[in-house]
This record gives structure tokens, C-alpha cells and sequence, in this order.
């Protein structure tokens, strides 16, 4: 047995190598330097202060940016999670060829392997002035004049944000409703529950792994994304990171890294409380 | 009252048979749009309509015009999506098969991976480049960008091995001891046969999820870009159909990859339901 056991070490060595040269090590320098100083034309200098912390977090900007970000992750967890619970709904309980059912998740997924980059640029044939969408309306005469707000708005960032990330909630849903005993929805309907009584009673409950996960996955790739506010809002809104962002741009690492170990105190918050809800790693495993 | 598995089809198969048809249309839409409009003639413009039919814009992209770097940026993407593809199948593979065991450090482990995957891109992009600083390293696509990629797409092959493993039952592996086999003629005969179609799939999440990434990519990969972050750049001084031409080729590539995964997964299947 003791070869197995030097055995398992060395099957996990190349993972733990990676994970620390390239998780571990890098977030705990970005703690650090978030304590270091910040000179011009010097760049770092080693210290230990919180002025980092103390401009960041008295600067209104910042709470204006948080401000929005979370307001973002709201609307958009909200809109992903009844898309996905009832795309994951149809798929598991009503379509009833399984082949099928396996073919039109892959169509909701293969998305997820195609740049997001791209997927974020098809929108604007779509969405602008003289886009898909104001062209109809000003052709069927509904609207005089071009709708602007359709692109470069907020309005524009959460249609990205559903296009890109609701599959995020469908998989895990999909999974998670996919492992429910048929049985037990004959059961409630022979025990008199209504369709909405079986939704709400049984599927809801034995689905909320899935849901959790998709809840991290989504919070997670909002809190943290910089990119899609930056093309879909044309620069009108910002997120968390656009902050991070900034800093980069005039190399001032310290108070880049102070707001990077905010946001990942942030996240890592709402996601320890989502996995408090379910054990997530026993239904990984299993 | 049935189930919606049962009998005749309820009003709310319509509903949502209505719902998930506008979702797919929502999902691929704007794509298809984006494709045909990569097409424009050479005086069209970012919007319908169409004038006219050409390949202007693709011989735009590789050819002498203003649209940057795109050829070098090709070139280095693909040889790097590829590594991340085979280091993240090799390392998931066996790091999948060591978390079957119980050993010490294992949910330390686990849970770096999973928070490696929650952690914002741009924050450990941060954190890879003051690294590579602090030894002295400068930042490459080859190295700091390829540990970069690692750290998205490790975590998806580690729960995707995690699936497919926890299907194997290690009976199997026990019954082949059993008859004389070795320890490589067992994985060789009996394990890698079952995880084949498994370790595909984490080749595809490798290879599209490197080929596509941003974030992570955007401060390790140096001077030299990869492929979505000269699109980013051309985002904001390309205003031709070009933008999209490069749209259309790089999705071609990650479709290519996706059918070539699912295909070869579904006719593994299929061979072997039939010798069964």
C-alpha cells in the first residue's frame, strides 16, 4: 500500500504545481502588494500601510462602482435562474426522447465554447441605432425615431450578460434535475399535488445544488467581469473591476491590488454563503 | 392531472416548447447575423442592408489594411490552445485518478481548484504578472500565459473527471488484477476505454476555453498578443465588417473543435452500443 500512497502524491504533483505557481502564490502577492506603497516613476516600494485601503474605500467612486456591479448581479442572477430553471424544466421533464433532450442541451451549451468576445459584437449589428431591431420599428412605423438606449446602455450590458452566462445556470440545473427519481412526481400527483404543486415541492427543493452552483458561476463572472460593461455600455457604466482597471493604467499595482483583494473578499463571501446552503463538493463527487 | 412525461402533452409543453425555441433564437441570432454580415460587399457597412456578396473583408483581415496584427495573433493562440489542451487532459486525468483515494491535502486541494475558478479573471491576472515580476520573469503567451489558462480550464477537467470517474467503479480494475493483468495492461485495457470519451471532453474544454480566454490572458501573455485580445483592441479602432469577418473565422475554428469532440464522443457511443 505504501507505493499507492507515494503513487497518489505524484499523480496530484503536476496539479499542485500549477495551482501553486499560478493560484496560490499570485493572490497571496496580490494581498501583499496591496500593502505596499505606490511611487511615481519608482512603481512598487515595500511598506506595510493601509493608505491603499484607506483611499479606496473613502473614494465615492468606488462605492458608485459596487454600487452598480451589484445591481447588475441581481438583475441578471434573477432573469438567468427563471430562464434556466425552466429551460433545464422543459428539457429533463417534458421532452421525452432522451436523444432529443441530450441534443438540444448541446445546442443551449455549445455556445459556451465560442469566444464571448465575438458574442458580445454580434450584438451591435442587432442592437444600434441603425440596427435589426430600431430598423423594424421604424419600418412598421411603432417608434419616429431611432431607439438609442437599445445599445451602449445598461439595457445592452444585461442582454450581454443573459446571452453569455445563462447557460451557467442551465448545465447544473440540467444535472441536478436529471438525477431526480421520476418516481417521486408520480408520487405527488397521486397524493393529489397540482403541476405548479409538483414544481414548487419537489422539483424546486431537489434541484437546489444546481441552482447554488449556477448562482456561484453567475455572481462569480459578473462581480469579476470588466470587458462586457466595457464594450456593451460604450464606456458609460462601470463595474468593480473597472476600477482594477484604471489603476493598471497608470501602473499604480498597490491600489490595484487592494481593490482586487476587496472584490475577492466580496466574492469569496457570497460564494462560501451559497455553498454553506448545499454541500457542493459530496454532489460533485458522487 | 398527469406528469408532462405522461399521456397527452399539457399547455405548458407549448409554453415552454414557445419559451426555449425564442432562448435558442436569442442564443444564436445575433451570431448568424454577425455571420452574414461578414460577407458585405466591399462599399457595405456594419449594418443591413447587404450590398452586395464578397470576401473582402476575410482578405482584408489577412492582407495589408489597418486591422492589426491578426495572423500573428492566430499563430500564437492556436499553438498555445493546444498545449493548454493536452496538459489540462494529462493533468486532469491523473490528478482525477488520485482524488478516487482518500489522501492528505486532498480538500485543500479541491478547493484551490474550486476557487481558482471563482477567483475574477483579472485579479489572478494581477497576480501571475507582480509574480512573474517578483522573479524576475518577463510575461509570456508561452509561459505566464499558458499557467494563466491552466488555472481556468484545470478546474473544469478536474469536476469533469471527477463525473466520469465516479462511474467507474473500481471493481472493474479489481477483477482485471484478479485475471493476471499488470497495472499498465489494466489501465491500458480497462480504464483508459472507459475514460476516453470523458478525457475528450476535457480536451475540448482545454482547447476552446484557452482559444477564447480574455481576462486571464490580458495581462500575462506580455507584449506579444493572443487572438480575443487583438479582437478586443480592434473592437475600438476597427469600424469595417472586417470585425466580423475575424468573428466568423475564429467561430468556424471553435466549431470545428466542438463538432470534432462531440462527434468522435457520440461515435465511440455508438460503436459501442453496438457491440453490445
Amino acid at each position: 500500500m505504501k507505493s499507492n500512497r507515494l503513487l497518489t502524491y505524484l499523480q496530484v504533483t503536476p496539479l499542485f504545481l500549477v495551482l501553486l505557481f499560478f493560484v496560490i502564490v499570485p493572490l497571496a502577492l496580490v494581498l501583499i502588494v496591496s500593502f505596499f506603497r505606490y511611487q511615481m516613476l519608482v512603481g512598487l516600494v515595500p511598506d506595510f500601510t493601509f493608505k491603499n485601503y484607506a483611499e479606496l474605500l473613502s473614494n465615492p467612486t468606488t462605492w458608485k462602482l459596487y454600487f452598480s456591479t451589484i445591481k447588475f448581479t441581481v438583475i441578471v442572477l434573477a432573469i438567468t435562474f427563471v430562464l434556466g430553471f425552466w429551460v433545464a424544466y422543459f428539457l429533463v421533464f417534458h421532452v421525452r426522447n432522451l436523444l432529443i433532450a441530450i441534443g438540444l442541451f448541446l445546442v443551449c451549451t455549445v455556445p459556451f465554447w465560442t469566444s464571448n468576445i465575438i458574442r458580445m459584437i454580434s450584438w451591435r449589428p442587432v442592437l444600434g441605432t441603425e440596427g435589426l431591431i430600431n430598423t423594424a420599428l421604424l419600418e412598421s412605423g411603432i417608434v419616429g425615431e431611432p431607439i438609442s438606449w437599445l445599445l451602449f446602455s445598461d439595457f445592452a450590458v444585461i442582454v450581454a450578460y443573459v446571452h453569455l452566462f445563462t447557460l451557467f445556470m442551465i448545465v447544473p440545473i440540467f444535472n441536478a434535475m436529471a438525477r431526480i427519481d421520476k418516481a417521486l412526481l408520480e408520487a405527488a400527483v397521486d397524493a393529489g399535488a397540482t403541476r405548479w404543486g409538483v414544481v414548487w415541492n419537489v422539483v424546486l427543493p431537489l434541484s437546489k445544488t444546481g441552482i447554488a452552483l449556477g448562482a456561484v458561476f453567475v455572481v462569480t463572472l459578473v462581480m469579476g467581469d470588466f470587458f462586457v460593461v466595457a464594450v456593451m455600455s460604450g464606456g458609460l457604466s462601470g463595474s468593480a473591476t473597472s476600477g482594477i482597471f484604471n489603476d493598471l493604467q497608470f501602473l499604480n499595482y498597490p491600489r490595484a491590488a487592494a481593490n482586487a483583494v476587496v472584490l475577492l473578499i466580496i466574492v469569496l463571501l457570497i460564494a462560501t454563503a451559497i455553498f454553506r446552503l448545499v454541500d457542493v463538493r459530496k454532489e460533485l463527487v458522487r | 392531472m398527469s406528469l408532462p412525461s405522461q399521456g397527452r402533452r399539457p399547455w405548458t409543453f407549448y409554453v415552454l416548447s414557445v419559451m426555449f425555441t425564442l432562448f435558442v433564437l436569442f442564443l444564436y441570432g445575433p451570431m448568424f447575423i454577425m455571420f452574414i454580415l461578414s460577407f458585405q460587399g466591399p462599399t457595405g457597412g456594419l449594418v443591413f442592408p447587404m450590398r452586395g456578396f464578397s470576401l473582402t473583408w476575410f482578405d482584408a483581415l489577412f492582407g495589408q489594411a489597418r486591422t492589426g496584427d491578426v495572423g500573428g495573433a492566430f499563430s500564437r493562440s492556436l499553438p498555445l490552445a493546444l498545449m493548454v489542451m493536452v496538459l489540462t487532459v494529462l493533468i486532469s486525468v491523473t490528478a482525477g485518478f488520485a482524488f478516487r483515494r482518500r489522501f492528505v491535502g486532498s480538500g485543500f486541494l479541491f478547493y484551490t481548484a474550486v476557487a481558482s475558478l471563482i477567483v475574477p479573471g483579472l485579479v489572478l491576472s494581477i497576480g501571475i504578472l507582480v509574480t512573474a515580476r517578483f522573479l524576475g520573469i518577463p510575461a509570456r503567451w508561452w509561459f505566464t500565459g499558458l499557467g494563466a489558462h491552466l488555472s481556468w480550464t484545470l478546474p473544469f477537467g478536474l469536476l469533469i473527471m471527477f463525473a466520469i470517474l465516479g462511474r467507474l467503479s473500481p471493481s472493474y480494475e479489481e477483477a482485471a488484477y484478479d485475471m493476471g493483468a499488470t497495472r499498465w495492461q489494466t489501465v491500458r485495457h480497462v480504464v483508459i476505454p472507459i475514460v476516453f470519451p470523458g478525457m475528450i471532453a476535457v480536451a475540448l474544454f482545454g482547447f476552446t476555453l484557452s482559444y477564447d480566454e480574455f481576462p486571464r490572458s490580458w495581462l500575462t501573455v506580455g507584449s506579444l498578443n493572443t487572438l480575443p485580445i487583438e479582437i478586443w483592441t480592434m473592437t475600438t479602432n476597427v469600424t469595417s465588417p472586417a470585425l466580423y469577418a475575424l468573428g466568423t473565422v475564429t467561430s468556424a475554428i471553435s466549431f470545428v473543435a466542438i463538432g470534432l469532440a462531440i462527434g468522435s464522443i457520440a461515435y465511440i457511443q455508438h460503436r459501442r452500443s453496438k457491440r453490445t
